[in-house]
């Protein structure tokens, strides 16, 4: 299904596509359908690729132009994920600040903030991570314990954050914190975006079990921000939190999702190649794993459709998580099946090709951004209206 | 774009809902299932009277209304939420279909209006004792006389084919396949209805013995206009399958509620809220597959809609089941017994299922097409 917006729409898709076959070349081609959104593989070359995107104006495309941004719509936005992914472009690097601390900012922060922090966001300038969990607040994040104290006109930030994303990468944290010290659960809770160069911070990465150090735990003691790096009010970070797990669980799955269609048509290529086409059984399983990819496009189809439409999303923008994450991890095992025995050599190093890479980091999507227990609490109490759990 | 529902469209949704709301409900559904004949005349006239239903997607020129296909596809979507009872399915998803697709003006000009007006029902009878969907299943014999055509065969599992006005059959002849036009009452034609596990969408063994019949189209090459109906009708079973699977999770939904155990509502327990979120993502899935078929027929798409349709029933069959099945379960005993509509969601999904074929041969379909 193609997408046809008009014929604007179609200009800007014609100048996009004109400018990935002109600078999609050399060691970015190469490295095509690299990384993910836990996934560092090739660091520097994204970020260069990230670069080369902010040189030529791609990044913020539907951010306003006085931050730097190209001031155009959401159906520009979707077209360039579109034609981003049919390029198989690597994964951007900074992805967690262009689709998750730029959006919130945008909706939640104050002008000088905007002013401040977006620009350097698309000249790919400071990278971002985000803190929210913490050793004993993961699905429970209401239970966050990093305490924030006003001291003057400074914030000062002890706690322990974990799992940060690309934390080892980030010039700043954008973190959830606890600034009144008698409250509990969602009150009392406030959104402060700290900087990592200073000596209250420390980031040690973690190793994931695909044998990256790409997410990091962060211990802060006694750190430091201006009274002014609040986003949204003092005791409403929860909102804010919420703000941005909604854009997290929303939008940016779509540039992902359609990077599973295209390890569905390589998967179709090995089976192929390996003759599984002829054995009924997986046969049968791979139909299956390309009628799931073609589900996940269009439920995002439906979603767009309906923002662009102006109209409420249905009930398949909160489904569209838990199917995507779990029909790509059977995926997955398909692809290592068919794969065989050569699929469990790995290079020097733990060094994992490009299958072996996804189909363990997808272990992982059932589990962040709201694991699929917690979204099918969400799905049940807040799409289905069935009574909540009892809680404390 | 038109990948979301306009507001005319969730009007038409709102007031089919309603009126089958108050003449299909469950208690209708029961009456028509234990009749043999599964069909209220009067409520034909009602749905072709008052809302076009049967004319909708039917051009003006034949009689119809000219509506699309995602219009359609609502009205199956309701139909299917509705049980509704009756010859819908292949009056309009098969027969008119058959008749829109094949190279005939004259007889869509002679036939279809009488669809549109609701005073034909009709239906297409394809499948044989094999039970097979494809050319090959067809031996059904046409073949040219003095007195023109006449038809000697079997055909069997013809939805609503004991009481069709109309029936088109499909049938070898010489050199290929061909389409015919049999009058329901005509000579040499015997229908028995067979007692379906489905009992509300009935069934029926049609036994042609030099039956007279009007070739539609030209002999031999009825096959292509015959898949282009299969998969159009593939989509809108598809869609039938989304309504009567929501309608099931609704159903669980509301019990969950209410039903108490350990002195809490059931649903607050993740092992139930769990599988109706599940119930839920399955439905939202089968939609996008229903509906990307929609799409594609509308935009006349002749390379996307044979994949839709084939991905539609080998996924919203399956779907379907699922959910219907773990309805009775959320429901516990009450859920097993005749008196609870549950089971006739099951039945209804079971029979759906494999009414055009069954999800693997739909899977192999879809592969085909892909090339895979
Ligand atoms: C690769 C990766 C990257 C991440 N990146 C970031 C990041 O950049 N920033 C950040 O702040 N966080 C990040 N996270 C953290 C992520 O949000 C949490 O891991 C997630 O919220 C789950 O919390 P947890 O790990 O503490 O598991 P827990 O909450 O302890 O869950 C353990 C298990 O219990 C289940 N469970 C928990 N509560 C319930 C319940 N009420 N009902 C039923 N089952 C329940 C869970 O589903 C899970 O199966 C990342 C995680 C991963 C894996």
């Amino acid at each position: 299904m193609e997408l046809d917006f008009g014929p604007a729409v179609r200009d800007f898709r014609d100048e996009l596509r004109d400018w990935l076959a002109d600078h999609l070349t050399g060691e970015f081609a190469a490295h095509r359908g690299v990384g993910g959104p836990t996934d560092g593989e090739a660091w520097e070359v994204r970020l260069a690729w990230d670069r080369e995107l902010s040189n030529g104006g791609w990044l913020g495309v539907g951010w306003p132009k006085e931050y730097g941004g190209r001031g155009l719509g959401l159906l520009e936005e979707i077209v360039f994920e579109y034609e981003y992914a049919r390029a198989n472009a690597p994964y951007r690097a900074t992805g967690n600040a262009l689709d998750l601390l730029g959006p919130m900012l945008l909706k939640m922060g104050g002008e000088e903030q905007k002013k401040r922090f977006l620009p350097p966001i698309l000249a790919v300038e400071e990278l971002w991570g985000q803190g929210f969990s913490e050793p004993g607040a993961g699905s429970d994040l209401a239970s966050v314990r990093t305490r924030a104290e006003r001291d003057g006109d400074q914030w000062v930030v002890s706690g322990q954050k974990v799992w940060t994303s690309f934390g080892i990468h980030a010039d700043w944290l954008y973190v959830l914190a606890r600034t009144d010290p008698d409250s509990v659960r969602h009150k009392g809770l406030t959104m402060l975006l700290l900087p990592t160069d200073q000596p209250g911070v420390e980031i040690r990465p973690i190793r994931n079990l695909a044998g990256q150090d790409e997410f990091a735990e962060v211990f802060l003691s006694d750190a430091r921000t201006g009274a002014d790096m609040i986003v949204g009010e003092v005791g409403q970070g929860w909102r804010t939190a919420m703000a941005t797990l909604g854009i997290e669980r929303g939008t940016t799955l779509l540039p992902q999702q359609l990077t599973f269609e295209r390890e569905a048509e390589a998967l179709i290529d090995l089976a192929r190649e390996r003759g599984a086409l002829d054995d009924p059984m997986l046969r049968r399983r791979i139909i299956d794993a390309w009628i799931s990819v073609r589900i996940m496009r269009t439920t995002n189809l439906r979603t767009l459709a309906e923002l662009t439409a102006g109209r409420t999303p249905g009930a398949q923008s909160t489904t569209a998580k838990l199917y995507a994450s779990t029909r790509h991890q059977q995926l997955g095992h398909l692809a290592q099946e068919l794969a065989g025995p050569a699929g469990q050599i790995v290079g020097e190093d733990y060094g994992l090709d490009m299958r072996q890479r996804s189909f363990l980091l997808s272990l992982a999507e059932t589990i962040y951004g709201g694991s699929s227990e917690i979204q099918r609490n969400i799905i049940g109490e807040q799409v289905l209206g069935l009574p909540k759990e009892p809680r404390p | 774009m038109d990948l979301t529902f306009s507001q005319e469209q969730d009007e038409l949704r709102k007031v089919v809902r309603s009126f089958l709301a108050k003449h299909s409900d469950e208690a209708a559904v029961r009456r028509l299932a234990a009749e043999p004949l599964g069909h209220d005349p009067v409520l034909w006239r009602r749905m072709a009277g008052e809302l076009g239903l049967q004319g909708l997607a039917i051009p003006e020129e034949y009689g119809g209304h000219g509506f699309g296909y995602v219009d359609l596809g609502i009205v199956f979507e309701e139909a299917g939420r509705a049980l509704l009872c009756g010859p819908y399915f292949a009056t309009v998803a098969l027969a008119a279909e058959a008749l829109l697709r094949c190279d005939d003006e004259q007889a869509r000009r002679d036939l279809l209006p009488g669809i549109a007006s609701g005073e034909t029902v009709a239906t297409l009878a394809l499948t044989e004792d094999s039970g097979r969907w494809d050319e090959q299943g067809i031996r059904l014999t046409g073949r040219t006389t003095a007195d023109g055509p006449r038809l000697t065969g079997t055909k069997t599992y013809v939805p609503d084919g004991h009481l069709a006005d109309l029936v088109l059959v499909a049938a070898r002849t010489p050199g290929g396949i061909s389409l015919f036009a049999v009058d329901g009452d005509a000579a040499g034609l015997v229908r028995t209805a067979l007692p379906t596990l489905d009992q509300t969408r009935k069934q029926a063994r049609l036994d042609f013995t030099d039956t007279p019949a009007r070739l539609i189209g030209s002999q031999d090459t009825a096959w292509p206009a015959l898949e282009r109906t299969l998969a159009t009708a593939s989509v809108l079973l598809a869609a039938e399958q989304v309504g009567g699977a929501a309608a099931a999770l609704d159903a669980a939904v509301d019990y969950a509620k209410i039903r108490v155990q350990y002195g809490r509502p059931i649903g607050s327990f993740q092992g139930i809220k769990h599988k109706c979120a599940d119930m839920l993502v399955e439905i939202e899935a089968a939609r996008s597959a229903a509906y990307a078929g929609l799409w594609a027929l509308d935009a006349d798409d002749d390379t996307e809609t044979p994949v839709a349709a084939a991905l539609a029933q080998a996924f919203c069959s399956e779907a379907f089941t699922k959910v219907a099945g773990d309805n009775i379960q959320v429901h516990g005993g009450i859920g097993f017994t005749w008196e609870h509509p549950a089971h006739l969601y099951f039945k209804r999904a079971k029979s759906s299922e494999v009414l055009l074929g069954t999800p693997s041969y739909h899977r192999e379909l879809l592969a085909t097409r892909l090339g895979i």
